[in-house]
């Protein structure tokens, strides 16, 4: 697909959002919008990373921080902290990032294969790197991030 | 032409007509004699005929023609009832159902018919070889088919002497027609402006329900001359044709009042009364309206999100503490409780559309069974939700197969025991507070205690030590156990061992409880409590720490505060004195992991809410009650399926998410 789309010079649109010192990107295809911080209501009995659900306009929606879906150390939740809602195979989940303040278009042609490990993200979670001319993207592929399955095994291993 | 957009008619009605058909067929194999009950029955698959014919659906026409005729030999009199035919009548009806679902599948109507149309036909020419008599009886309905009581002959007479022609005039519709009613109604309406409709054959009622064929017969006492009625009638779109015949002085006299014809049902159509009738229908036709029920979903979802304002309101009323505004938000709280009533009643169906096809099924199962067994039905008019009502037959049915197969006996065996030849199931739904109760019980040989302590042993659900301190409802409880079946012999119909888990877990999916209770050689009796609605539930709402959770109200038996020293211990569980009875305690924050926000005071009291599944108490405890109100049940989202303890969300009137607690997850 990768090849086929560069022959045409395509390009695809992303949201670009902090965590730690990277940048990473989601298709805006998949974010239905993006939200400030609010009241968490936490839900027991959960992997850690799910922080818990909030109503966003009448409909509860769970939230999974990132950084600790990642492993990363935490982070207070500060003035510039977002919850990305994305949708998902028919599933709507927010996504707890330390900024999101970009849109950009990347040309296909210039995302590569992720190597083995980005940013300490292990590379079944990325779609590819995207060189752009200043900076480096990293793209996610939320599909395996919020796979059931995925959080099943997660939670053997006990994380 | 289009026909789209009437096939959904088309199909509501016909199952209608089959399950009408399959109602009447019962009532006819118990009381052959029942000439009203086969003219029901002509009606209905006359009827079908009509629709499938309309709608282009041959094989369906065709089947149903021929239904229509061994029925008409029988309610001329010309044919017996026997099992033979009842069989055969029943397996093309079941025909007839597997062609509407096809169609409603999106498929066609074609079924191989030939062989229930041969066996209909060999039955129908069996002794007289009549069978076109009812396609006839249909286009030809002279002056020998009608007849007059004694009321309306004086007034034909009357209408005679006082220089009033009557005319008999048959009208045909045209096959295409969709309102046949509405185009029969505009007929009425004409000849009411030339003279006085005395009857009308099918009665004025059966033509306002479009329960006829194409065509009608009207008697008209009037001074017009037979052009401008023919041409009056003809005014009418859609009609395809009218006959005209004068009923003179001597016809009347030879007409003997003889046996009603099958369809003036109704008595004594006299002219004022046959226009009040038509007035009434019309009426009664406005009373009802088809609504999608997409339509109410989304009605309800509204209300929803207005039930969560109220919230909000109601919380701003306490803390502004204006009293106008007090009164206001009271005013509302009223009005909305009573639109949520209407609205949660909107959504009622009676039980009466799953529990109509029970039997039938019985019938087939106690046949394929060699059993005799009587179903009893109660209560068939009580209303549950619509959702509710789509999810509860399938273990209504598992229930029921159960109850014939092997609850009740073989009727050898029950006549061994004393007992009456025919089995006994009944089926009982009643309301009772918000609950609808659903008892299924048959009178046969009941549940051997030692028989389920075997398979369970067996399959090391429990261990010998255990096996003789469980009660008999502990020991019938197991039955819910999957993998768990005592039927000595696996059958066709039951004791595959899956089944009364899955029952078990259908029925608790949808908020309710199922339990079971026997006595042997009595019988047995499965009772399945379900909650009257699923989408709005009123709750306690409690804090703990810093937390809110909502404890669905069904499930509370009360609340009370208990002091400290009254907590007690056994083998390591607190436990408390609940009016004689020894209560675990749940330490709720424990089980949630609430963390804990201010420094634990030693309070000197508990607050629990004590809460119950089936027979088993537990009591949790709480910081505080908050107190009762309304939630709408949310889901958590497909992220989160299955969180321990935890049924689902709400959101408070602070726009706050709550969650509600499955009290039936922590009482073990």
């Amino acid at each position: 697909m990768v090849n086929h789309a560069e022959q045409l010079g395509e390009e695809i649109k992303v949201i670009i959002f902090k965590l730690k010192s990277e940048e990473y990107g989601v298709d805006v295809k998949q974010v239905k919008s993006i939200e400030r911080m609010e009241h968490i209501t936490r839900v027991p009995n959960t992997p850690p990373f799910v922080k818990g659900v909030i109503n966003l306009r009448g409909v509860v929606i769970p939230i999974i921080d990132l950084r600790s879906r990642f492993g990363f150390d935490q982070k207070e939740y500060g003035e510039a902290t977002r919850i990305i809602i994305v949708n998902v195979e028919e599933m709507e989940v927010g996504l707890i990032v330390d900024a999101a303040n970009d849109v950009i278009d990347i040309p296909l042609s210039a995302i590569e294969p992720p190597p083995k490990v980005v940013g300490g993200v292990e590379s079944v979670y990325l779609r590819g790197v995207a060189k752009l001319k200043t900076r480096l993207l990293i793209l996610l592929n939320l599909d395996r991030i919020l796979n059931p399955e995925e959080v099943k095994q997660l939670e053997k291993f006990g994380m | 032409m289009e026909l789209n957009q009437y096939l959904e008619i088309f199909l509501e009605e016909s199952k209608e007509h089959l399950q009408m058909l399959n109602e009447k067929l019962l009532l006819l194999e118990k009381n052959s004699s029942s000439i009203e009950v086969v003219n029901e029955i002509f009606r209905s698959a006359h009827t079908l005929k009509g629709m499938a014919a309309t709608m282009g659906y041959e094989n369906m026409a065709t089947l149903t023609h021929e239904m229509e005729n061994l029925l008409d030999l029988v309610r001329n009199k010309k044919k017996q009832v026997d099992d033979q035919m009842m069989d055969t009548i029943f397996k093309a009806v079941d025909l007839l159902e597997q062609m509407v679902i096809s169609i409603s599948n999106g498929q066609n109507d074609q079924f191989a018919i030939s062989g229930v149309v041969d066996l209909l036909q060999a039955i129908s020419s069996d002794k007289r070889s009549t069978p076109k008599l009812s396609s006839t009886a249909d286009s030809q309905a002279n002056i020998e088919h009608l007849s007059f009581d004694e009321y309306e002959r004086t007034v034909l007479k009357q209408s005679l002497e006082s220089g009033f022609t009557i005319y008999q005039i048959e009208v045909q519709i045209s096959e295409e027609t969709v309102l046949k009613s509405a185009r029969a109604y505009m007929v009425f309406h004409g000849l009411e402006d030339l003279g006085e409709v005395l009857k009308a054959v099918p009665s004025v009622e059966e033509l306002e329900n479009e329960d006829f064929g194409n065509n009608f017969t009207i008697v008209l006492i009037s001074k017009q001359d037979e052009s401008a009625i023919r041409k009056k009638i003809l005014n009418v779109s859609e009609i395809s044709g009218v006959q005209l015949s004068i009923i003179t002085d001597e016809q009347l006299q030879s007409t003997v009042e003889r046996l009603k014809p099958a369809d003036d049902h109704s008595e004594g159509n006299g002219p004022v009364e046959a226009k009040i009738n038509l007035q009434q229908g019309k009426v009664h036709a406005t009373k009802m309206i088809r609504v999608d029920i997409e339509r109410l979903d989304e009605l309800m979802n509204l209300f929803s999100e207005l039930v969560i304002d109220r919230g909000r309101l109601e919380q701003l009323a306490q803390e502004i503490k204006h009293p106008g505004l007090t009164d206001t938000v009271e005013h509302m709280g009223r009005i909305s409780s009573s639109l949520q009533n209407n609205i949660l009643n909107l959504r009622m169906v009676p039980i009466e559309t799953v529990f109509n096809r029970f039997p039938r099924m019985i019938r087939d199962l106690a046949k394929e069974l060699n059993k005799e067994i009587i179903i009893n039905i109660t209560g068939a008019d009580t209303e549950l939700d619509r959702t509710v009502i789509d999810e509860i037959g399938d273990p209504l049915v598992h229930l029921l197969r159960n109850a014939v197969d092997h609850g009740q006996e073989t009727t050898e065996e029950r006549l061994k025991n004393n007992k009456t030849r025919a089995g006994v199931i009944s089926l009982k739904a009643y309301h009772s507070g918000n609950f609808v109760f659903i008892e299924i019980s048959d009178d046969g040989k009941g549940i051997n205690r030692e028989k389920v302590l075997k398979k369970a042993l067996e399959k090391g659900l429990i261990t010998t030590e255990t096996a003789h301190s469980l009660t008999d409802k502990q020991v019938y409880d197991l039955l819910f156990a999957s993998g768990l079946s005592t039927a000595d012999q696996v059958s066709d119909i039951s004791g595959r061992g899956v089944g009364l888990d899955v029952v078990k877990a259908k029925i608790e999916s949808l908020g309710g409880f199922v339990t079971v209770d026997s006595e042997l050689g009595k019988g047995t009796k499965f009772t399945i409590q379900l909650p009257l609605t699923l989408s709005i539930i009123s709750s306690m709402l409690v804090r703990i720490q810093d937390e809110k959770f909502a404890i669905p109200l069904s499930s509370i038996i009360e609340t009370a505060i208990y002091r400290k020293k009254e907590v007690m211990n056994a083998h390591n569980q607190e436990v408390i004195d609940f009016r004689g009875r020894i209560v675990p305690l749940v330490q709720l924050h424990k089980i949630f992991d609430v963390p804990s926000t201010s420094e634990q005071k030693a309070e000197e009291e508990i607050s629990v809410v004590l809460v119950r599944k089936g027979e088993k108490m537990a009591g949790l405890i709480v910081d505080s009650f908050i107190g009762q109100q309304e939630i709408v049940l949310k889901a958590l989202g497909s992220y989160l399926t299955q969180v321990f303890a935890i049924s689902g969300a709400t959101i408070l009137g602070d726009g706050q998410v709550a969650l509600i607690i499955d009290t039936n997850a922590l009482i073990k």
